[in-house]
């Protein structure tokens, strides 16, 4: 980068929180700048102090937290020295930040075109018409459709996307030099974030602003960024540039990380997943924060906390590793990470072979409806349904995993609710072992509940608080008369949890003492003290960092070989797909658009959707220049699905036929069949 | 959202039944009108022939539910039930056991009841708002620590010793205001000043308290933080975002007691002899006039249920989220 | 002497609240993570302080709920018992109850508040202040005795005050050190400087406090009417004290009265939903829309006529005092279970989404089960909360009732009666102001501690309110 001096530069910045009975180091001595026209990337996993360095740099920490050392230097001022009306001045001015959550982070009662002017208002002397001709160009500049009259709606009225792109147009109202994103696009799904990430990039390289992007996720940074810092635990440990970060990452931990992430070409093995968890940091640490769960570690990272060196082409990594003179323990680690960062998706040899579809199938479900009735009117009279599943057919073989893949709202969820009449279906079959889930009385489903088990998603909300995980885990076994008495079931816990890696004595504890991770071992463990034959996983990684779902995901394997389990695996994530199913379905909108082997799908897929949804999927090689399909506008309404073919409205390849009937099944093999019309057999391609 | 608003009218019509029916066993079923003719006569040495007369007089002399002495309609018109319960429906209150007309009772005397209730409650809104935005504005500080504290203390008083001590204060130490009465016109200023700066000081305590714990509940939220991101100044944030949120759960509290104000307080009118319908409820539990008592329990589930009705329309007016439903 | 022991209504319940109490302490003891909450609790000064306060307030009110009635005599083998029944407490202070005035006193009066003919002994009659028939009765010349005979007896009760607290302070630091290996001395200047876990710093100030005007108080009390006497010659402080029990009473027995109600209907509606949820809300919405206190008068008018017209079933004015007193908690609870219930609905409807409850039904676990196991332990909180902030509410409530006339029986001392009595001699001239005074200052007491002790439950139990402390403040203390 230029020599030049930067935009931002944060120097040993420490930032404290009091949480009650202690005080929490969550920013411990951060240091980095910003140049001019760069996109620099603070990645680490949750926790890890790294939107508590963006607050410190806007000044707007919780009451609870306070800056106590450092300096933030924006264009050579120091920030934090200014008077709080100075600093209202930089805030929106000189400095435009978006946050997580666009559903929580815009005011529900004021218009999008409202809260945009407000930032207007503030900085600029606009008013009356001009004011509004500014708003007006600023939502057309972030794409948002239909400006004018989206200008005048509220937050709710919105989607999670335009949300977001109604908060990047609030924080570069008044052209900010720099632009701090906190994780823009976690809680929007990879189509939309395919877009919103487009847009920054874009409005970054025409403004040429400066953008701090927040993230978790190596993908979203190997797409956007020009400079990569990794934070662990409150500090720093390693700064590279994108280029060589993703080609030779430095630091121990960052080569953890990018082991730990699931692919294909890793799913003959178990993932590398880093061991334990992230420090609390409200202890003080002695030697290297990381030394604790690093393989290459020795005595000295345990006592002497590294300092900064150099690993080459100016990266820089907080490891002892790289200090001159060092014995440089090369353990391969770094072959490894560069072998897996090149072969993302790309090596359809290394998928295992799998033998074709069995006779019977375990779980056969067959043409799912879901159902939610809509009120309306005086009478509360039911006027519409919300077709949450509307039509899914799917099979399960003993022992296998079938991915069920979608994004927020496509009814993934509800069909693994659905088979386990959580919720209860509108009709359709759900044929488990000759039985008709869908059909039973509560008495007839009892005796079968022990067949059919589910883990959730949010590791918080699946344990009881109030129940030890003797209690939780005992109480499926005692509702379905499993095991003879008591001794029996407490046996039987002392064994499921080693079967989930977690130590006996653990029984007699409450969920709150325990981790993300380990709460989700409790869960797997409670769903597998009744013997299940099928589990149905509703995301439940995906609540989890990096490394803890690494974790995860190899017990879940070695579960599945050692107990012949089938799993119904729901997620969003492609990439665990990859690594863990073998069969895998596609949803768009409460129906399966594509089906077949993961080899099959993910290689080859057929469907418009299902390829605009894996090249959405941010790549991690920069190298590899993807070719990203756009979809058009967001997920419609499952009330009033498009008619015709539900995908049509965004489909690039739509024609005539598409908007007047929902396509038949096209088959490729046996496993692997869509449907679209694209592939019909008497497809006249009329493209209109 | 006028579905809605129909709607919610349609689900008060239930309610108002459920509460006649309740209100009809409690005065009729529990005790027998005769039970209440022996009180009022005097339980011992009372003739039956005293306690039919008295009952002839009010009209309790009629079965409860079911005349079978009457014919047709009147078999079911010509009870108790249809005379003093149903009746209120057509808001036709009937006499009180002294013999005088509720109806026109009720209507003389609740414009004193509103000269009180109306300025305590507005002038009351506008203090505990001020009160706990400051309060709120100077979160965690001592200004802060010290109005909670103040806060906790005066809701810790009775009700029963600002009154008192105010009257005390005020009336008879400074000799500022009369004591108690109620006159109209002009005049009635004088008299109505020290009941309202005694209604809106003695809610201070809890209210200014409630809405605090509101405020902060907001500030907390992230689209505060947004706010303040793109440079606003805390006073506008406070104002601007703030309070326009933190009015759909105060809206809840405060708009439905508006059709209650009509109601008066019972304590403070009698306090300072004011002729509104707080005093008319006291003194009618005082002499247990029973169908005084029953028509002010009406009256006022009917005023409550508006108000839930108003407070269901005031949301559509400042959450764009039920407005658009 | 023998006695009869005699449980009114509301002793025993008062008995009942106590067991439950108990059980739910060796609950909460047996589980850290009930426990943590508690702590918090201790931890917090003011609510240690208020629970000081609070914890006299109950030892009163519990001697006030042993009720008996004495023996008078033995005829035929046959113990007669006493008509009238008669409480530990009673008992306690004998001699304010029986030492009679007759008429107003003011507070440590020696002489009646009022001129009167007095007839001397030589036959002379001359309008002059008598003296008190006990009020100051051993002073010869209360003119010039009067003054340091106050004086005198303050200080016995403050030395007697310093001393109970200089042995509950070492009783305290002696305990403290063998608990956690300190010597004595060391955990003294630990607890002077406020350095203790629990505040036992702030709790032994409140103490010394109460003991510092308690002592004059109980050493006053025995010769003097400490605050004057009222219209028909009682103790005033003997009222204000025998106020305590009432309020207690209202205060707690409301709520468990109300409690099964509110729990059950307000859980099941938000757990079931559909019909089930429809009925209970319409149970709710009925009882709530009629306003609280007209819903209370006509109830407590009602049950007036039924007791006046059924006075066979009591045998003791007391015992009609006792089930009037016990009514009056049944209707304050049946007006006051709605809001209650409302917010059990609300988290109950969150709760049944919650994955704990859908993994429970993955496992075919009965509806009760669910009920009892999963939903109850999760919305204890909730009521707690609502239990500790209702209590001072309804001690407000009934004074404004019994002033009312639709509280509690006009026999029963509360606090409520004392003010209503009292207010009509507010026009006197000059103006009888001690008993007033007198009920609200311990009105006042009674529910500041009860307010401050629920704060602190309040913080502790509910993260929801938790409002960030200043920075500042606390990386001090860090």
């Amino acid at each position: 980068m230029s020599n030049a001096r930067p935009l931002l530069s944060v120097r040993n910045l420490r930032t404290w929180l009091d949480a009650g009975d202690a005080v929490v180091r969550a920013v411990d001595g951060v240091s980095f700048e910003v140049h001019r026209g760069e996109t620099f990337a603070l990645v680490g996993e949750s926790g890890c102090g790294k939107s508590m360095t963006a607050l410190s740099i806007m000044r707007l920490l919780p009451d609870a937290g306070g800056i106590v050392g450092g300096s933030v230097e924006l264009d050579g001022r120091d920030l934090l020295q200014l008077p709080e009306s100075a600093m209202r001045e930089v805030r929106g001015r000189r400095i435009g930040m978006i946050f997580q959550e666009p559903a929580l982070s815009l005011n529900p009662v004021m218009t999008a075109g409202a809260q945009i002017a407000e930032t207007l208002r503030r900085h600029t002397d606009l008013a009356g018409a001009a004011l509004e001709e500014r708003v007006q160009k600023l939502i057309e500049a972030v794409q948002i459709p239909d400006a004018a009259r989206r200008r005048d709606e509220y937050p709710f009225q919105l989607s999670g996307g335009m949300k977001q792109r109604v908060m990047i147009a609030m924080a570069l109202a008044c052209d900010p030099e720099l632009l701090i994103a906190d994780e823009p696009t976690t809680a929007v799904d990879v189509t939309i974030q395919a877009q919103v990430l487009d847009l920054l990039r874009q409005l970054q390289r025409d403004r040429r602003m400066s953008m701090m992007l927040i993230t978790h996720d190596l993908g979203v940074v190997a797409e956007m960024a020009h400079r990569v810092a990794v934070m662990y635990a409150g500090e720093i440990v390693e700064t590279a540039s994108r280029e060589a970060f993703f080609a030779r990452p430095a630091h121990p931990y960052s080569r953890r990380l990018f082991e730990s992430l699931p692919t294909g070409a890793k799913r003959g093995a178990p993932l590398a997943a880093i061991p334990g968890t992230v420090p609390s940091l409200t202890r003080v640490f002695t030697g290297c924060r990381f030394a604790d769960r690093c393989d290459s570690a020795w005595d000295l990272c345990h006592r002497v906390a590294p300092g900064w060196h150099g690993a080459g082409s100016g990266q820089m990594a907080r490891c002892h590793l790289y200090a001159p003179g060092a014995k440089f323990k090369d353990d391969g680690g770094r072959m490894k990470a560069e072998v897996t960062t090149g072969d993302v998706g790309s090596h359809p040899s290394s998928f295992i072979p799998h033998p074709s579809v069995a006779a019977t199938p375990l779980l056969a479900v067959r043409d799912l409806k879901v159902h939610f009735p809509v009120h309306k009117g005086l009478l509360r009279r039911v006027v519409a349904h919300v077709k949450a599943v509307d039509g899914v057919s799917l099979e399960i073989e003993a022992g296998r995993t079938l991915g069920l893949v979608g994004e927020s709202g496509c009814g993934k969820t509800t069909v693994g609710k659905g088979i386990l009449r959580l919720v209860e279906p509108t009709s359709g079959a759900v044929l488990f072992d000759g039985a008709d889930l869908a059909r039973l009385g509560r008495a007839e489903l009892r005796p079968r509940r022990k067949d059919v088990q589910i883990i959730f998603q949010d590791p918080y909300a699946s344990l009881n608080p109030r129940m030890r995980v003797m209690e939780a885990l005992e109480e499926g076994m005692a509702a379905l008369g499993i095991g003879a008495g008591r001794e029996e079931r407490q046996d039987r816990i002392d064994a499921l949890l080693g079967d989930v890696g977690l130590a006996r004595d653990l029984k007699f504890r409450y969920p709150h003492e325990f981790s993300g991770g380990q709460r989700q071992r409790v869960a797997i463990a409670r769903a597998l003290s009744v013997e299940p034959r099928l589990i149905i996983c509703d995301e439940p990684t995906s609540a989890l960092d990096v490394s803890v779902q690494a974790q995860i995901l190899n017990l879940l394997k070695a579960l599945q070989r050692k107990r012949g389990l089938a799993y119904l695996f729901i997620t969003h994530n492609i990439s665990v797909i990859e690594f863990l199913a073998h069969e895998v379905a596609v949803m768009y909108l409460g129906r399966i658009v594509e089906r077949g082997s993961v080899e099959e799908v993910l290689a080859g897929p057929k469907h418009p959707y299902t390829r605009a949804l894996l090249s959405a999927v941010p790549v991690m090689d920069p190298a590899t220049k993807r070719n990203v399909i756009r979809l058009q506008g967001e997920l419609p309404s499952p009330v009033s699905p498009p008619a015709g073919c539900h995908f049509h409205p965004r489909c690039p390849d739509a024609f005539a036929r598409c908007r007047e009937a929902y396509p038949d099944s096209a088959r490729f093999t046996v496993s692997h069949s869509t449907a679209c019309h694209l592939y019909a057999a008497d497809a006249v391609k009329q493209k209109a | 959202m006028i579905a809605y608003i129909t709607r919610r009218l349609l689900y008060a019509i239930p309610i108002l039944v459920g509460v006649n029916v309740l209100t009809f066993a409690l005065f009729f079923v529990v005790n027998s009108p005769d039970d209440m003719a022996r009180v009022h006569l005097g339980v011992k040495r009372v003739t039956p022939e005293a306690i039919q007369k008295w009952k002839e007089e009010r009209g309790y002399d009629k079965p409860l539910l079911y005349n079978g002495a009457a014919a047709g309609g009147g078999r079911f018109i010509d009870t108790i039930f249809y005379e003093k319960s149903v009746r209120l429906f057509a808001f036709d209150f009937g006499r009180s056991d002294q013999g005088r007309d509720i109806g026109y009772d009720i209507s003389t005397r609740m414009w004193p009841s509103l000269a009180i209730a109306v300025p305590v409650f507005l002038m009351g809104l506008a203090a505990y708002l001020t009160f706990a935005l400051l309060m709120a504005f100077f979160r965690a500080t001592y200004v802060d620590f010290w109005g909670v504290v103040a806060c906790v203390a005066m809701m810790s008083i009775s009700g029963l010793f600002y009154i008192i001590g105010g009257q005390y204060l005020v009336g008879k130490l400074l000799s500022i205001v009369p004591i108690s009465g109620y006159d109209g016109g002009a005049d009635a200023f004088r008299f109505l000043a020290l009941p309202v700066i005694i209604g809106v000081v003695s809610g201070i305590g809890a209210n200014t308290r409630w809405y605090r714990t509101i405020f902060l509940e907001e500030i907390n939220k992230d689209y505060v933080r947004t706010a303040r991101a793109k440079g606003l100044s805390e006073p506008r944030v406070l104002f601007r975002h703030v309070l326009q949120n933190a009015m759909i759960p105060i809206l809840t509290g405060v708009v439905a007691v508006i059709p209650l104000l009509f109601m008066g307080s019972l304590i403070a009118e009698s306090f300072f002899g004011i002729p509104g319908l707080g005093s008319y409820t006291i003194d009618a539990i005082n002499s247990q006039d029973f169908a005084v008592v029953r028509a002010m329990v009406f009256l006022g589930s009917v005023l409550y249920i508006i108000g839930l009705i108003c407070t269901d329309i005031s949301y559509t007016l400042v959450d764009p989220r039920v407005r658009f439903e | 002497m023998s006695f009869k022991l005699e449980i009114l209504w509301t002793d025993a319940l008062i008995y009942l609240l106590l067991v439950v109490v108990a059980l739910l302490v060796r609950h909460v003891r047996r589980h850290e993570h009930l426990m943590a909450p508690w702590r918090k609790v201790a931890r917090s000064a003011s609510g240690m302080a208020a629970a000081t306060v609070l914890a006299f307030f109950v030892v009163i009110g519990l001697a006030d709920s042993v009720h008996y009635r004495p023996a008078v005599e033995v005829r035929d083998g046959k113990t007669i018992y006493a008509v009238e029944v008669l409480s530990v407490f009673d008992k306690l202070t004998t001699k304010l109850r029986t030492q009679k005035a007759k008429t107003y006193s003011a507070p440590l009066a020696t002489h009646r508040y009022a001129k009167e003919t007095i007839e001397l002994p030589d036959g002379l009659q001359v309008r002059d202040y008598p003296r008190l028939t006990y009020g100051g009765a051993h002073l010869a010349d209360p003119a010039t005795e009067w003054g340091p005979d106050i004086a005198r007896r303050c200080l016995y009760g403050i030395a007697g005050g310093a001393l109970i607290w200089l042995v509950v302070a070492t009783l305290l630091c002696v305990v403290l050190a063998r608990w956690d290996p300190a010597d004595t001395g060391r955990m003294w200047r630990a607890l002077r400087r406020g350095e203790t876990e629990i505040p036992w710093r702030a709790i032994l100030l409140t103490l010394a406090v109460v003991l510092a005007v308690g002592g004059p108080l109980v050493a006053l009390a025995a010769n003097y009417h400490v605050f004057g006497t009222d219209k028909v010659g009682q103790d005033v402080f003997y009222q204000a004290l025998k106020s305590v029990r009432t309020g207690l009473v209202i205060g707690t027995l409301t709520t468990l009265v109300m409690l099964p109600f509110a729990l059950a209907l307000g859980v099941m509606a938000g757990y079931f939903k559909g019909w089930v949820d429809d009925v209970i809300q319409y149970l709710y919405t009925t009882l709530s829309s009629i306003p609280g206190v007209l819903l209370i008068a006509a109830a407590v008018l009602m049950m007036q006529v039924w007791i006046e017209t059924h006075p066979e079933l009591f045998d003791t004015v007391l015992a009609r005092a006792d089930l009037r007193l016990l009514f009056l908690c049944v209707i304050l609870g049946i007006t006051s279970w709605t809001g209650l219930a409302r917010l059990l609905r609300g988290e109950a409807l969150k709760l049944r989404e919650m994955e704990y409850i859908q993994a429970a039904h993955a496992f075919a676990v009965p509806h009760f089960r669910i009920l009892t196991r999963h939903i109850l332990p999760n919305v204890m909180h909730i009521v707690l909360i609502a239990i500790v902030m209702d209590f001072s509410g309804l001690v407000l409530a009934e004074a404004v009732l019994s002033y009312v006339g639709v509280g509690v029986d006009p026999s029963t001392i509360s606090f409520g009666t004392m003010i209503n009595s009292a207010r009509l001699e507010m026009a006197r001239e000059p103006i009888v102001w001690w008993s007033l005074t007198a009920a609200f200052t311990f009105m006042l007491l009674l529910v500041l501690s009860a307010n401050l002790f629920a704060d602190a439950v309040r913080d502790a139990f509910d993260p929801r309110i938790r409002v960030g402390r200043s920075f500042r403040l606390a990386a001090q203390k860090a």
